[in-house]
């Protein structure tokens, strides 16, 4: 589980809008509005196009963000794109 | 049908056909002064029906129909068969419209901008409309408000105004009473009385106004203003929108510019008067 890898939805099928504290993601295949928080933009935006275990995010995200510990990150992570998933927002690679 | 009549409310050009005289003849009186144009197609059909022919007769009651139904409507009697055709007509609008993004809102406009307001049924977005309808601004909707999902104008639907309970008294006391409908007393949303638009905001009813000011009005309590950000205001809004799942990404796209563009607020008031003022104070800055 903790090192299963994922995909994010190819960039052209998710329109994503911040909007203040939310943002809003439209997913143009399945037609469903999503309504996200941090640091759900901010994983979809560090996993890009490849196949990414939560520990490459974590890696990633420390890189980009002043992150206490990116070995903690890493179960948050994966519960996390675990939901993703569940939403259609990832698959697995 | 037996009887039938044509009516253009806004964009959308209504045949509503029914067994009986009386809804027709009273659709009819409260959309006389609305423009006629019985050339174009209709874009909603809405059939008040018997239920079986002697119904009509005997212990008559009123099946609404029409291009979209909601199985198992209860049939209400002959005697609010003018709320029958009023409900009708909105479920047509709410269920089967797709050019513009429905907003379940109020809205009226001044200097071609729009105040749009949006809440629960008893949130007093109706009376708001209607009050300020008679002051200086235009009402473009007591209960729909219409966005152009191309270019996120609001347009009107201004339908005969639907007052409930203590409104009709408040706006009754204020208008020419040829402006009034029938007393529809004790229907399932209590004493209804409906409210012909000013002819001047039938007359602009199809004028587009730029959304300039989002107001969630909640009737009682203290006299207050809260702010709301961009992405309740979406949520909230996508709740308000009858067709926003229909309409797929140009749904999305005109809600998310909506709320970038239009400052949001909660407001809670106590009274009209007080309602009134909190709008007009807000509006004042909006308007800057």
């Amino acid at each position: 589980m903790a090192d299963r890898a994922y995909r994010a939805a190819p960039a052209d099928t998710l329109r994503i809008e911040p909007l203040g504290e939310l943002t809003a993601i439209f997913d143009r295949r399945s037609m469903q509005t999503h309504l996200v928080v941090s640091p759900v933009p901010e994983i979809l935006d560090a996993m890009g196009a490849d196949a990414c275990t939560p520990a490459h995010v974590a890696e990633r995200l420390a890189a980009l963000f002043d992150m206490e510990s990116a070995e903690e990150a890493q179960p948050i992570l994966a519960e996390r794109l675990s939901e993703l998933a569940a939403m259609g927002l990832v698959e697995r690679a | 049908m037996r009887h039938s009549a044509r009516i253009a409310v806004g964009p959308v050009q209504f045949r509503i056909g029914s067994d009986w005289a009386g809804p027709v003849a009273a659709l009819e009186r409260l959309y006389a002064a609305y423009p006629q144009d019985d050339m174009r197609p209709a874009d909603a059909t809405v059939r008040l029906f018997a239920a079986r022919p002697w119904r009509r007769w005997l212990r008559p009651s009123v099946h609404i129909g029409g291009d979209f139904i909601v199985p198992g409507a209860l049939p209400l009697p002959l005697s609010m068969g003018l709320l029958a055709a009023e409900m009708g007509m909105n479920l047509q609008v709410a269920l089967g419209w797709r050019r513009h993004l429905l907003l379940h809102a109020s809205a009226v406009a001044r200097d071609g901008r729009a105040l749009i307001m949006s809440g629960e049924s008893g949130s007093g977005k109706s009376t708001l409309a209607a009050l300020l309808g008679e002051d200086d601004w235009r009402l473009m909707g007591d209960e729909f408000t219409l966005i152009d999902p191309a270019g996120g104008d609001a347009f009107a639907f201004p339908r005969a105004v639907s007052l409930k309970n203590e409104a009709i008294a408040e706006v009754a006391a204020r208008v020419d009473p040829a402006r009034l409908g029938p007393l529809l007393a004790g229907t399932p949303k209590g004493d209804i009385r409906h409210l012909i638009p000013r002819a001047d905001a039938v007359a602009a009813m199809h004028a587009p106004a730029r959304p300039a000011l989002l107001l969630f009005p909640r009737f009682g309590g203290a006299a207050g203003i809260e702010p709301m950000g961009e992405g309740e205001a979406f949520v909230r809004l996508t709740e308000a929108s009858t067709n926003y799942v229909a309409l797929g990404e140009a749904g999305f796209a005109a809600l998310t510019r909506m709320v970038r563009e239009t400052p949001a607020f909660g407001i809670t008031y106590p009274d009209s008067a007080a309602g009134i003022a909190l709008v007009e104070e807000l509006w004042a800055e909006a308007a800057r």
